[in-house]
């Protein structure tokens, strides 16, 4: 069994890191720009993210790869480098990953609608994941982030791709929002069925990650633990932003974060961290949260 | 008869049913029906439902889009009917995710609850840059000017495009929306509205368009 999965049975809580895109920007940058371009054109920005993570105590951190799929490099004109940009975030990553520390590859949505709703086929989209899967893989990642999900189908492929090319455990969390039916992802997609697609598609961690603060993430979690006895993930955004003179701030602190972060524990997350919005200094606050329970 | 199939096509539209839609527009053309009639009494009931359930999350993304592409086989049968004969539509929007931003799920749908809606769609894609804007509402003197944004970063390229537009003194109310937007955001960019979701914008879309006739 891998050592991730192998430390969660033995009932250890890990921490995983937090945002990428919103400290890319912090760090330079520009809006609409591709983010995993950064892995081979300014390694040392995105190393030094990860290594932020690292410093303030994430056992896991994230590849800079959310946007990493051929569909999504497309849109920037980079489709013929998904090879290049996804296996350069994975190398940056484990060439600093300290002993007993691990790299998630994070997979992210194509952002295409599947057939016959949208103009791709399944194996197309299969082709896509598989194909920024095995970079990951080749880069040395320890596990897959399959995140931000909100169709379940395109989720289930991308488990599909992950366990065609690799054996590596594999995480999948969805992204929802809680309205006048209780959560739901914009496909409509309850915790519950989330629970029971990921699962019967096989992934070995399941969970939700974005969205709109913790809060309402403690609501999905909660509905989630009730079909479920695998491993939970929960990465809230830090809130939702305000913007405040010509800037996007993220309405949850460090400080602020930890009440719910303690109620998701106590509902068992087993890996927590956070998504947009959220810093290192997020994830400290955590790791003495942590630390201290 | 032909009263059935005016309800029967909003049906269709409700249950994404595009081939029937089309089907039963033809029906009611070759039955002489207005056009502007099957868009009225047809169509838009269809479409006023959709937008009930979909704010009312009964129904999500998936099923208004089926809908929208219902309403679109439709439309594309009414359209050259309605332009030939000259007839006023709801509005013109002209819609847009502003420069930096290249995420269209959501300004997609906005389109198509606005052609659901009667209103004449001009939609100028992604990554739109201020002048684009600008030029275009200069050119098609449209009532509306849709702005789109999902990133944080992104959101204040809206006040960019707000103030190119009030230089340029154009006679048009500008209406933002997306995932990061805020009421009080727009109060601070001085948008003269904010859409909440696509439904949303249709709502707010017709009583700016309401209150700018009133004026005049």
């Amino acid at each position: 069994m891998s050592a991730i999965l192998d430390r969660l049975q033995r009932g250890d809580v890990l921490l995983s890191d937090g945002a990428m895109g919103t400290e890319l920007q912090k760090r330079g940058l520009e809006p609409g720009a591709c983010p995993e371009e950064l892995n081979v054109t300014k390694p040392e920005i995105v190393q030094g993210i990860y290594q932020d993570y690292f410093d303030a105590g994430s056992d896991i951190i994230e590849t800079n790869t959310f946007g990493g799929t051929r569909a999504r490099l497309a849109l920037h004109g980079f489709e013929d480098r998904v090879t290049e940009f996804n296996k350069a975030a994975a190398q940056l990553a484990v060439n600093l990953k300290p002993e007993n520390k691990y790299v998630a590859g994070s997979v992210g949505p194509t952002g295409e609608m599947i057939e016959p709703l949208g103009t791709l086929s399944k194996d197309v989209v299969l082709e896509m994941f598989a194909e920024q899967i095995r970079a990951l893989v080749e880069g040395g990642v320890d596990i897959l982030f399959i995140e931000t999900m909100m169709a379940a189908e395109e989720a289930e492929l991308a488990i599909e791709a992950a366990k065609s090319v690799c054996d590596l455990p594999i995480s999948c969390t969805m992204t929802f929002e809680v309205g006048k039916a209780g959560p739901r992802t914009m496909w409509g997609i309850s915790p519950q069925q989330a629970v029971e697609k990921l699962t019967a598609a096989g992934a070995d961690i399941l969970g939700a990650n974005c969205g709109r603060g913790s809060d309402e993430m403690l609501q999905i979690i909660r509905e989630m633990r009730k079909f479920t006895e695998k491993p939970l993930l929960a990465q809230p955004n830090a809130g939702l932003p305000e913007y405040i003179s010509g800037e996007a701030v993220y309405n949850e602190s460090p400080e602020s974060i930890l009440p719910n972060a303690r109620e998701l524990l106590a509902l068992g997350v087993n890996i927590i961290g956070a998504c947009c919005g959220s810093s290192p200094a997020h994830i400290k606050k955590l790791r003495e949260l942590l630390d201290s329970l | 008869m032909s009263e059935n199939l005016f309800g029967e096509l909003s049906e269709v539209i409700i249950a994404g049913d595009d081939t029937t839609a089309a089907a039963i527009t033809q029906k009611l053309l070759d039955a002489e029906e207005p056009a502007k009639k099957i868009l009225d009494e047809g169509l838009m009931p269809g479409m006023n439902v959709v937008g009930k359930r979909f704010r009312e999350n009964i129904i999500f993304v998936p099923e208004v889009l089926v809908s929208a592409r219902a309403m679109k086989a439709s439309m594309s049968l009414l359209e050259p009917i309605l332009s030939a004969s000259n007839i006023k539509e709801t509005g013109t929007i002209v819609l847009g995710t502003v420069k930096g931003d290249i995420h269209d799920i959501g300004k997609n749908i906005v389109g198509m609850m606005m052609k659901g809606a009667g209103f004449k769609v001009i939609d100028l894609g992604i990554n739109v840059p201020p002048e684009k804007f600008v030029e275009t509402a200069r050119k098609e003197q449209p009532d509306i000017i849709g702005l789109s944004a999902l990133l944080t970063t992104t959101m204040g390229g809206m006040k960019t495009v707000i103030e190119q537009v009030r230089n340029a003194d154009l006679d048009v109310k500008i209406l933002v929306g997306g995932a990061p937007i805020t009421h009080e955001f727009t109060e601070q960019i001085g948008a003269d509205g904010f859409a909440k979701n696509a439904t949303d914008a249709v709502d707010r879309a017709r009583e700016l368009i309401d209150a700018q006739k009133e004026t005049s």
